[in-house]
């Protein structure tokens, strides 16, 4: 049963895997000849006749398809037609500030939304309730484009106490992450709110209550552990959102990472390149998920227990 | 012959029907609903509400502030760098943007619900490729996908509201996939069925009618995603070109200009935010209503 469970998991990641190649595969060769668009009109056909056996795109589409299949499969993504190194180191080099702009929107989401979804289901339909919902819609409604910019407008134009752009000290990193963060600890509020609200009307918070079990100690064993696992399963499924963030953060504060090299890449029409993110990005994120997954079964003592039993 | 008092003071009745209202209608849904049918209207009426075309240059008063900051009266919320007013730039902004929201958030209906009624009618093959496909999509971010098609296919207004209208398509396609699946197991589907109905009377006529106030709160709760897609990637510069306009290509745009006249970049914002945070507020409130289970949340 078990095993059954992790090979359907790996299988369609494998899948997803699978399309998402092929899709970037597609696109490619449907939007006509990228030697062409790299060149131009006016290039001599001698040159594009070079080019294009050089690429490999003289070849017939199928034996592309599997030669392309290959190289990604070993790791070859191929060349940056605009930066002429490896589109993997390119990748490589953004890679770590993404992850340091990540990591920290990702710490200050559930530095400020779990908390406050909490006491939102503690204190239900008090004022701070109200207050905490209605902080989660404006924190989810709020174009992260145009909450940076209003960030740089107050903290670096008038006040002059941030600086708006780039990379460096701790400073250049507390706008882009409160950006980033905002959207989700606003939704992290509210399914930490309903995942409390869910524990606190079951019976064996009901029970412990009666049994004289002090109200905090019965929040802190009882209820926080069992609301914690479904947060922790949307936390993982939220990795989207982030990357999707990050693109547009990266680019109001022209912060070095994927997401901003992703959208020089696009206007540049840098075609390995896009490709090139796209596929790293969603073997990242389809692997992620597929953790996410398979630590559900881990974290969860009552999906341990099934499992043991079938 | 005795009057009924007509303080509402007095006037339990007229009270608890207040209260009943306002229990049933939060101020804050009503204020959202009123915001949005104001958007609704100034997008239809554009042309009789904008002073100007959306292209008039004025070219003596570039980057002038709002009247309310002391610029001229002629131009109440300021012009931008090409001496553009700002009033008439936003009402067209908004149309644009209101009108390509709602054509993507269709389009995305649309193929969503088709396939999901696919997959659920022929079963087997047909319905496992259409939900990997869904899991496919749900699994990776929208606008990624986008901004590599536009790489490769460069920019045009067509293939962007295309592009707009697959977005979200995977929840229709899974809601709608679910919820046929339940109803041909019951009795008023059974019963049309037997009567000879064919497949396509039962799910237009029949079925779909059911369904379809979860797949209206699915399309309140997509549209403000779709205006935030659009505006994410005019904002980029990936979505609407000038000379056209919409709210994110008018930020965009303002950016340059944030030191001198913030104005350009934080009136588009605000108008987004308030549209989207309205939707969103208007959306929650009928899933409440439409979903009792959760009504005790």
């Amino acid at each position: 049963m078990n095993a059954r469970f992790v090979a359907i998991k790996i299988g369609r990641a494998l899948v997803t895997m699978w399309l998402v190649t092929t899709f970037a595969f597609l696109i490619l060769r449907l939007s006509g000849d990228p030697i062409e668009i790299l060149l131009g009109d006016q290039a001599e056909p001698e040159v594009i006749d070079h080019y294009r056996a050089l690429y490999g795109l003289d070849r017939p589409l199928h034996e592309q398809y599997f030669k392309y299949f290959a190289g990604i499969a070993s790791g070859d993504f191929g060349f940056s037609l605009v930066d002429e190194r490896p589109v993997l180191t390119v990748i490589a080099e953004a890679v770590p500030a993404t992850l340091q702009l990540g990591l920290t929107a990702l710490l200050v989401s559930v530095a400020i939304g779990i908390p406050l979804g909490i006491v939102a289901a503690l204190n239900r339909n008090k004022p701070i309730d109200r207050f905490v919902m209605i902080f989660a819609v404006f924190g989810f409604s709020i174009p992260n484009f145009f909450l940076g910019i209003l960030l740089i407008l107050l903290f670096s134009l008038w006040l002059r106490v941030l600086p708006s752009s780039g990379m460096g000290t701790l400073w250049h990193l507390v706008m882009p992450a409160i950006t980033l963060g905002t959207a989700a600890s606003g939704s992290l509020a509210r399914f930490t709110r309903s995942s409390m609200l869910d524990v606190l009307n079951k019976l064996y918070m009901r029970t412990a209550a009666a049994k004289g079990v002090p109200r905090l100690r019965r929040i802190q064993w009882h209820a926080l552990p069992n609301a914690a696992i479904p947060v922790v399963t949307v936390l993982g499924f939220r990795l989207g959102d982030l990357v999707a963030g990050s693109i547009v953060t990266e680019t109001v504060f022209a912060w070095p990472g994927v997401g901003r090299l992703l959208v020089t890449s696009v206007s540049g029409r840098d075609l390995a390149m896009v490709q090139g993110i796209l596929l790293m990005t969603a073997f990242t994120m389809v692997i992620a998920n597929l953790l996410v997954d398979l630590a559900y079964g881990w974290i969860d003592p009552r999906i341990r227990a099934s499992t043991a039993q079938g | 012959m005795t009057q009924a008092p007509s303080s509402g003071l007095a006037d339990p009745v007229a009270s608890a029907v207040r209260s009943r209202f306002r229990h049933r209608y939060p101020p804050l849904v009503l204020a959202s609903a009123a915001l949005i049918a104001a958007v609704l209207i100034v997008s239809l009426a554009a042309e009789l509400l904008a002073p100007y075309h959306y292209t008039t240059q004025d070219l003596a008063n570039r980057l002038r502030p709002p009247a309310f900051l002391g610029g001229p009266a002629l131009y109440w919320l300021g012009t931008d760098e090409l001496g553009r007013d700002i009033v008439s730039r936003l009402i067209y902004a908004t149309r644009f943007s209101v009108v390509i929201a709602i054509l993507g958030t269709a389009i995305g209906a649309a193929i969503g619900t088709l396939l999901g009624f696919i997959a659920a009618h022929f079963r087997g093959f047909v319905e496992e490729a259409i939900m990997m496909l869904v899991d496919a999509q749900a699994s990776l971010p929208f606008l990624l996908l986008a901004l590599a098609v536009l790489a490769f296919f460069g920019n045009n207004l067509t293939l962007f509201i295309l592009i707009l209208g697959i977005n979200g398509w995977e929840n229709y396609a899974r809601l709608t996939r679910g919820m046929v699946l339940s109803a041909n197991t019951q009795g008023y589907a059974v019963a049309v069925r037997a009567l000879g109905a064919s497949p396509f009377m039962i799910y237009s006529r029949h079925i779909l009618p059911n369904i379809a106030s979860v797949l209206i709160v699915q399309f309140t709760l997509n549209f403000p995603q779709t205006i935030l897609l659009e505006t994410s990637m005019s904002f980029l510069g990936f979505g609407i070109q000038p000379p056209l306009t919409s709210l994110g290509q008018m930020l965009g745009a303002g950016r340059a200009h944030l030191l001198s006249a913030w104005w350009i970049a934080v009136l588009p914002g605000t108008v987004i935010f308030l549209t989207t945070l309205s939707i969103s507020i208007v959306g929650d409130w009928l899933r409440d209503r439409f979903d009792p289970t959760l009504r005790n949340r």
